[in-house]
């Protein structure tokens, strides 16, 4: 367009098609985060709004512990998940890709799937069950007569919230990684192998790097969202276990402070944005240096 | 083999808790722990004629219902815009429209909230919902339609307007038919996801709640558990039953324009 060519009929036939779900998601998501960014500039008591320019929600923000702490813990938390989820990722979808037999692949993903579909708020309660003070970990243990009494490091913390959040966002860790997998050129490990690389080595040096661009996609589709999540760290995390979502959902739906709860949200978006690129820029640096 | 034994015990840790589900929705007991106690129907037999439950089923339902034909039609458009012609912006705009894919949940129901009920002084209701919900099933919608409409040979729809018919004529008879098992599939998977979608529901649910919102207010008293433990069986059951159909025809669709199967929905 601004280039000065013009557009064939196909194309514009095509940007017309696009043109309903992009005025869609501009209406529903681009607008209402403007909104929400620019109300992070304004101050709310009770039920009136005061529209003047001030940055009194995000000095708040700055100065009281409480957001500081439940910020850094969120983050923390995220980046655990992250790291779970994709290590304990990675080899399953390793195998469905190099082990399993094509026509059975989609099963096998399908299976993978099916739990991430069902049910999140009945899923989540029921890791309470499992992890619980009787719950079907402690009994177990104990009846194996492996414990006298039961753990109770497994609940109303942040462990619980890790171990919550991981189970919840596999499937989305695994999906990434395979599909990169699927990619390899299969006769790339033949020739590291016909070169005289062990299996383990050509693991390291062919496979691994070559995935690197699924792991990184598969750690960001886990770590963003899971920031966002009030759920889990409810039901599963206690007094020392809530989050920065939880907090931004009181001052919303509670506190009736929607320009604090906005000034968060927008704080918490910016944090995991620049974390996010910054990881996609070291993890580019480190590919590099290995070609 | 080591490897085959680390997914098989991968596969066990996903199901655990929708194993137990079924378990302590038949367990004789109020209390949700082990030892079992014995066998009973009597939490099922609570869901029945229970008013509330049914309003916030219906609820669901509508709204499940409703965000399913409206992320298909929008997935639709976005995938066959997709498998035509590349224009400028391409990258762009579909980035951009696939978004809510990986953005944080509550950042979305947070910026509705504030444009719906703060700016434009609406009143909540299940509309807001469908509107949420919508926008968040379309990304999957897409994903799912574009393995129906990628693969598909432009040389048919280009032989039937060849042969005298209109574009929409071309589209209806040659290419509908073709992408249609991956239209039922964007349909079942949209109902799951807005059936089970809890996170966004809680902030923009109105005086009637959703049946996850209402599930979620049951999660406050320990009388109700063995209920929940009850609905969430055939919630689950349901979801799966959805599921496996979505998948069928999926695949169908793959297959009947021509396709590879990659297997999975992303």
């Amino acid at each position: 367009m601004s280039s000065g060519s013009p557009l064939t009929q196909d194309q514009s036939r095509a940007i017309r098609l696009m043109g309903l779900p992009f005025a869609y998601a501009l209406a529903l998501l681009a607008i209402p985060l403007g909104a929400v960014l620019l109300f992070s500039f304004w101050t709310q008591d009770f039920m009136t709004v005061d529209t003047t320019f001030t940055l009194d929600n995000y000095r708040e923000v700055a100065e009281s512990p409480i957001y500081g702490l439940l910020l850094r813990r969120s983050l923390m938390v995220s980046g655990l998940v992250t790291l779970v989820t994709v290590v304990l990722a990675y080899p399953v979808a390793y195998f469905v890709s190099f082990h399993v037999a094509p026509s059975k692949k989609s099963l096998w993903l399908f299976l993978i799937t099916i739990p991430f579909w069902t049910s999140y708020l009945i899923r989540v309660f029921l890791w309470k069950v499992i992890l619980g003070y009787n719950g079907v970990i402690n009994s177990g243990l104990t009846q194996l007569g492996l414990i006298d009494e039961p753990l109770t490091f497994i609940l109303y913390n942040v462990n619980a919230v890790i171990i919550t959040l991981a189970h919840a966002f596999a499937p989305f860790a695994i999906l990434p990684i395979f599909v990169v997998l699927e990619k390899i050129d299969r006769s790339l490990l033949e020739a590291s192998r016909d070169l005289g690389e062990t299996k383990v080595s050509t693991f390291f040096w062919v496979t691994l790097p070559l995935s690197m661009p699924g792991v990184v996609g598969a750690a960001l589709i886990v770590f963003i969202p899971t920031i966002g999540d009030y759920v889990t760290p409810e039901l599963m995390g206690g007094a020392g276990g809530k989050l920065i979502a939880n907090m931004i959902q009181t001052q919303f739906l509670q506190l009736n402070n929607a320009p604090l709860g906005a000034a968060l949200a927008i704080v918490a978006m910016v944090c995991v944005a620049g974390i996010s690129i910054l990881f996609v820029l070291l993890n580019r640096r480190w590919l590099r240096r290995q070609t | 083999m080591s490897l085959r034994v680390y997914a098989i015990a991968y596969l066990i840790f996903l199901y655990a808790p929708i194993v137990l589900l079924p378990i302590f929705a038949f367990n004789d007991a109020t209390i949700i722990a082990f030892p079992l106690s014995g066998v009973t129907t009597e939490w099922f037999g609570a869901l029945v004629g229970n008013r509330s439950l049914q309003s916030a089923l219906v609820n669901s339902l509508i709204i499940a219902g409703c965000t399913a034909v409206f992320a298909t039609l929008l997935g639709i458009c976005a995938a066959r815009a997709g498998a035509m012609a590349d224009y400028p912006g391409k990258r762009g705009i579909t980035g951009f429209v696939m978004l809510p894919l990986v953005l944080p949940e509550i950042i979305v129901a947070v910026s509705l909230l504030v444009i719906l009920r703060q700016v434009l002084g609406l009143d909540l209701g299940n509309w807001t919902i469908i509107l949420a919900h919508v926008l968040i099933c379309t990304p999957f919608s897409i994903a799912i339609l574009n393995g129906a409409f990628g693969n598909l040979d432009p040389s048919m729809e280009e032989a039937a307007l060849d042969l005298g018919c209109s574009r929409w004529e071309a589209f209806r008879l040659v290419t509908l038919p073709l992408v249609m098992p991956g239209i039922i599939s964007s349909l079942l998977i949209s109902f799951t996801i807005s059936l089970d979608e809890f996170i966004i529901a809680f902030f923009l649910t109105g005086a009637n709640p959703t049946l996850p919102v209402y599930i979620w207010g049951l999660l406050r008293f320990p009388a109700q558990l063995p209920i929940v433990m009850a609905l969430g069986t055939i919630l689950v059951g349901l979801s799966i039953i959805l599921l496996t159909i979505a998948e069928i025809f999926r695949r169908r669709g793959i297959t009947r324009s021509g396709g590879q199967d990659t297997g999975g929905f992303l």
